[in-house]
């Protein structure tokens, strides 16, 4: 390896075409599978939920889910989706499901009783249950969840490059083939940056999602 | 009308069947509150949940005004009933104006109108909407909180408002003005109102009717002087305890003992409520002091005098309820001694 640690912006400035392409790879893919990470985990938590003798089964699936290694899910499907950006896509997604499902899971259940009872009491159909109460209520732990499939997927991208699937860790990939550290850290620091980013862009959105009366600091 | 008919309810846990409610008949008239009261596991509680159907009766059958509740749309019977729960249960994401408003919304009310019938209950529960309509509930005290819990119950005005200890996590002292609102406000409002609770002074407060339970059955179910001057079982007396003969005086109002306006008194001194009980007439007279003359006076409801009573005749009414409920000795010598100013 060679060069000044600083060297990797002028490798940037100088592949700016390429490292944009590469940049936007990276955002589509994590975006894309967290969305759909949401699309299918929230109804999942929401339906095992109310069937009780589900959620045994599904929150074990879910915790096993969270330990097998990103690269084997990518190693698995290669038979099967080949490689690309959709081998890439699904393994994100995956990953993504299981802590929006576990957050959403426990964030619903986790709605203090005397609340859901008085709604109920009230006469809130089983929808305006959900949609009134439930999911507002819930809705830090479930936007927690989402915040961390986000974040841990900016960084699991970086994979995508073992199977074609670009992104950052291209850079990455080809910075170590060649030693070049500044190709490297083109790489790795935007990456890193990307997920500090991240968390702090939904950090603020969560004051948005979180409804008032549930924020710490209201006076 | 509110009639529960032979209605049981068992649980089955861990393979063994209890018994919650067991064969309970009850009727509940227009416009009268009965209190439901016992110890913990009496089944008071399941048996209030089984007329808005949060639980289902194993048997039996339960009618509000001669309709059998199971044929009615479980949602519409829950918002055609007002329900309060213990520390409110209000829901933290909404202003305390939209928990008011909760159950008009449900019913589709146009906004407007909402926020209206919200800021004329918070009134009505002694919280000026100016101040608490736009608060959350987590900016208000367990009193503000159960009487707001009190003012949704009430938005739609339904004819049947159930309470389940509604006012049980609250302070004594604010638990007691939170009882003499709901006095009042029932005389506003005159709802058919189930009241669970375990405070039996809270019972003998607010009740028309007390409904004692035990082990899922009804002991005894009458107005509160018979539970006092009748109980049906040696459980009554002991779940009401040694001070029943205070109780009685405290069932006593001073307009009962008062006697016709004797022209030759003058009007002087203070002129007590004829709606003070004896126990409430003795503690202002000590804390008004002794007076001239041999008695005082009774006012009506606008405060007109309309009755005398001498101290004499105070102290033997007191004497005689006591003796009456077989209390003697030091408890009787003491509310004399406390009700009659030396």
């Amino acid at each position: 390896m060679r060069g000044d640690p600083l060297e990797f912006i002028t490798y940037i400035s100088e592949h700016e075409e390429q490292f944009l392409r590469l940049l936007g790879q990276h955002l589509q893919v994590t975006l894309l599978s967290v969305a759909i990470g949401i699309a299918i985990a929230l109804p999942l938590a929401v339906v095992v939920v109310r069937v009780d003798r589900l959620a045994k089964p599904m929150t074990t699936l879910a915790n096993v889910g969270q330990t097998i290694p990103s690269l084997a899910i990518l190693g698995l499907m290669l038979p099967i989706l080949g490689i690309g950006f959709l081998p890439t896509l699904f393994a994100l997604t995956i990953r993504a499901i299981l802590p929006i499902f576990l957050n959403a899971y426990v964030g619903i259940r986790g709605v203090d009783r005397a609340v859901v009872d008085a709604a109920r009491g009230m006469g809130t159909s089983n929808s305006q249950l959900l949609l009134l109460v439930e999911l507002p209520l819930a809705s830090p732990v479930i936007f927690a969840g989402i915040q961390t499939a986000t974040v841990q997927n900016i960084g699991i991208a970086t994979l995508a490059a073992y199977i074609g699937g670009g992104g950052l860790g291209d850079l990455i990939l080809q910075g170590l083939a060649m030693l070049d550290t500044s190709v490297l850290l083109a790489g790795a620091v935007p990456v890193a940056l990307l997920a500090m980013v991240t968390e702090i862009i939904l950090g603020r959105l969560r004051r948005v999602v979180v409804p008032r009366g549930l924020q710490i600091d209201i006076k | 009308m509110i009639a529960l008919e032979h209605l049981s309810k068992v649980f089955t846990s861990h393979g063994q069947t209890v018994a919650a409610v067991d064969d309970v008949n009850l009727e509940v008239g227009e416009g009268e509150l009965h209190v439901l009261i016992g110890p913990s596991g009496s089944g008071k509680t399941t048996t209030m949940r089984m007329i808005n159907r949060l639980e289902t009766p194993t048997s039996g059958r339960i009618t509000i005004d001669g309709r059998d509740v199971r044929t009615l749309d479980v949602v519409e019977l829950r918002r055609s009933i007002g329900y309060v729960i213990q520390q409110g249960g209000l829901l933290p994401h909404f202003t305390v104006a939209e928990n008011v408003a909760m159950v008009p919304r449900l019913l589709g009310w146009k906004r407007q109108q909402r926020r209206e019938r919200a800021h004329e209950l918070l009134a009505l529960v002694g919280l000026p909407p100016e101040r608490f309509a736009d608060r959350y509930p987590r900016q208000l005290s367990g009193g503000q909180q159960q009487r707001v819990g009190v003012a949704r119950a009430l938005a739609a005005d339904p004819p049947i408002v159930l309470m389940d200890e509604p006012f049980g996590a609250v302070d004594p002292i604010t638990r007691k003005q939170l009882q003499r609102e709901l006095r009042r406000i029932q005389g506003e409002v005159k709802k058919t109102i189930v009241f669970v609770t375990h405070d039996i002074a809270e019972a003998f407060l607010l009740g028309d009717r007390i409904v004692l339970m035990s082990e899922g059955r009804v002991v005894q179910n009458g107005p509160p002087a018979d539970l006092l001057r009748r109980p049906a079982a040696p459980y009554v007396t002991a779940f009401i305890g040694e001070d029943r003969g205070l109780r009685a005086l405290a069932y006593t109002s001073l307009s009962e003992v008062a006697m016709a306006v004797p022209n030759a008194v003058p009007v002087t001194g203070a002129i007590l409520p004829g709606t003070l009980s004896l126990v409430e007439a003795g503690r202002e007279l000590v804390a008004v002091g002794p007076a001239n003359g041999d008695g005082f006076w009774v006012g009506d409801e606008v405060g007109n005098p309309s009755g005398y009573v001498t101290y004499r005749q105070f102290a033997t009414e007191i004497a005689e309820r006591l003796a009456a409920e077989g209390v003697v000795g030091e408890s009787a010598e003491a509310v004399m001694a406390d009700a009659v100013p030396r």
